[in-house]
């Protein structure tokens, strides 16, 4: 009897440490399932979230020190998208300018191409013919739709709707389709150019872009019927990395964010630039500061900029798309055929580039995500000698700590999804 | 020094001042008369010492409800082929860049601090402003540009081993070799 029960008791010994090809010793089945011994005076312990996660939208890590599943700190570790662009920004004319900071918002580039132009526009006191003008407010908002309708579908795919990640890029892309036959590009368009664009709006594109403007409304309210009162999506968001708007401002936090803590500060209206005065749109902001007023802001931009980008269609006033100025534009394509000067002239600009003045200057716009900025150095020769492109992103990751503390890990997916950082920018 | 030349500069600082209209800049100077006041293309700048850097971005804060620093960044000086000069401040070759942006007034203001070649270092305005964190780590990661009083002076863009500060002029950016895989090597 009790041969056979230390028998028994070996063979069950035996058993539990050996996998079915008896290969190899196991760690003992209650140590498998409880995860071994807890360490019982080690009460937190500190995980890395990325860079590869999912949810980090890129090469984000964020290190957590989590107490259980509450987030007790939490810090955002950038650099792994670093590629040395305002390095590059040194070496390159401000002809080829454009090329490079395009690629830093890969989300939104010709928020990039526009400030960077603007820059290198004051610096050479250079006036816009109002058509440039207008075409470019068009264009940043079409960049706007675009960015928050992916916004829609990554935020959506973060918190389980993983149907919206489908609905989002389709609408998207129709945004991207139409850039393209604007540009000729659907990404890093480099058509926003220091002068004005890099050419007039194609034939039939007003056909294209009311078709456009009534897919994405509808997208939009396909959008909303689905998640604005889904009780889970609400579940997932509502309540969910709040911030106040003194904590965003000291953290220097711009855009959406900063909006749906209830302060309604957009550089479009506050500081136009464009022609922003001359288009009838409203600021959107929230009251909680949010997931769930983040997503509502970014949703309902989409609509204020299909609104704004029907008056530039319908305003856009004739002329020329790029200055006049033979310092910084090109001659027209047919004149090089029968003119040697055009020629060199034509070599000479995309070569050399032309030279701006010894000078410093910063300008801002509001891009999707924020205030981006270009803080641009010039020293009388064709390259700068500093460019900085001050990205939202960068200064809004910084809000991921005061969002997520006392907060659960899965909240930490929303609330970053809710940042909607771009690691290009933040990286440059 | 030449004392004629200081004076002469501090004239011409005086009769720049009086040339600026930003109510802003000139308050900054009547506060701190070392700085000198500028307008670069209709921005209002103020050029501030070393040692009111502090100083001046907490009046900027407490004072003139300068309620955010929207950027921090610096400029190396080091090959300018021309470069623009402003009466009365001595030119360095790093300068750091602050751009202040106050809501309830809706108006910017710049603050550029000269900092020379050797060992440059400047007193950290995260404590006035949570937001500069990064941005003076972004610093000294690639000017290495010390920040006293920042709670967390590491690299952020670069490896954390990384020898050398990437944006200053004198770092080659072609330093390390490129080695290609089945490089028979150099012959």
């Amino acid at each position: 009897m009790s041969d056979r029960t230390r028998a028994s008791d070996q063979e069950e010994q035996r058993l539990e440490h050996q996998t079915d090809e008896g290969a190899q010793a196991l760690a003992r089945r209650s140590e498998v399932v409880s995860g071994g011994p807890w360490p019982e005076n080690d009460e937190t312990m500190i995980i890395n979230m990325g860079p590869q996660h999912p949810s980090t939208h890129g090469v984000l890590r964020v290190m957590l020190e989590l107490d259980g599943e509450t987030i007790l700190r939490s810090k955002p570790v950038i650099g792994y998208l670093h590629t040395g662009m305002e390095k590059t920004g040194e070496e390159l004319t401000y002809v080829q300018g454009a090329t490079n900071v395009t690629r830093m918002d890969y989300l939104a580039p010709l928020s990039n191409e526009l400030v960077f132009s603007m820059a290198v526009e004051r610096l050479l006191d250079l006036e816009i013919p109002p058509r440039a003008v207008w075409i470019r407010m068009m264009l940043v908002e079409l960049q706007r739709m675009a960015s928050h309708l992916l916004f829609q579908a990554t935020n959506g795919m973060d918190v389980g709707a993983v149907s919206m990640m489908v609905y989002g890029w389709r609408e998207r892309e129709l945004t991207l389709r139409f850039l393209e036959t604007i540009t000729g590009l659907r990404m890093n368009h480099n058509f926003i150019r220091p002068g004005g664009v890099a050419a007039d709006l194609p034939d039939g594109w007003r056909a294209d872009l009311d078709e456009l403007c009534t897919l994405v409304e509808r997208g939009v309210r396909d959008y909303s019927a689905l998640l604005s009162e889904n009780p889970i999506f609400l579940e997932r968001l509502v309540g969910i990395g709040t911030i106040t708007t003194e904590e965003a401002i000291a953290r220097g936090i711009t855009g959406p964010i900063l909006r749906a803590t209830g302060f309604p500060w957009d550089l479009r209206k506050a500081q136009p630039y464009l022609a922003y005065d001359d288009v009838d749109f409203d600021v959107v902001y929230g009251s909680h500061g949010d997931c769930y007023d983040r997503f509502n802001i970014r949703l309902n931009e989409i609509l204020q900029s299909v609104n704004i980008v029907r008056q530039c269609a319908d305003g856009l006033p004739a002329g020329d798309y790029r200055v006049q100025d033979r310092k910084v534009t090109p001659p027209p394509r047919a004149r090089i055929d029968e003119s040697m000067e055009a020629l060199i002239h034509h070599f000479k600009l995309f070569t050399e580039g032309f030279r701006v003045p010894a000078g410093e200057t910063y300008v801002a716009i509001e891009s999707p995500r924020g205030e981006i900025g270009c803080y641009l150095v010039a020293d009388g020769t064709g390259k700068p000698v500093r460019l900085h492109i001050r990205g939202p992103s960068f200064y809004n990751l910084q809000g991921i700590e005061p969002m997520t503390s006392g907060a659960l890990i899965s909240d930490a997916v929303a609330t970053i999804s809710s940042i909607d950082p771009i690691m290009g920018e933040a990286d440059r | 020094m030449a004392t004629d030349q200081e004076d002469a500069a501090a004239g011409e600082a005086a009769s720049a001042a009086s040339d600026v209209t930003d109510d802003v800049a000139r308050a900054v100077v009547g506060r701190f008369p070392a700085s000198v006041p500028h307008d670069s293309h209709g921005q209002p700048v103020v050029y501030v010492e070393r040692d009111a850097w502090h100083d001046v971005a907490r009046y900027l804060r407490d004072d003139e409800r300068f309620t955010q620093c929207v950027d921090v960044t610096a400029v190396d000086h080091l090959v300018d082929v021309e470069r623009a000069t402003i009466p009365g401040v001595a030119l360095e070759r790093f300068e750091v860049v602050a751009n202040f942006l106050s809501h309830p007034r809706n108006r910017r203001l710049r603050v550029i601090c000269e900092l020379s070649d050797d060992a440059p270092t400047l007193a950290s305005l995260v404590d006035l402003y949570p937001g500069l964190n990064f941005a003076e780590r972004e610093i000294f990661d690639l000017y290495g540009i010390d920040f006293d009083g920042h709670p967390d002076l590491t690299r952020i863009l670069m490896p954390e081993d990384w020898v050398g500060y990437p944006l200053r002029k004198d770092d080659a950016p072609a330093r390390i070799p490129v080695v290609f895989k089945e490089d028979p090597g150099p012959r």
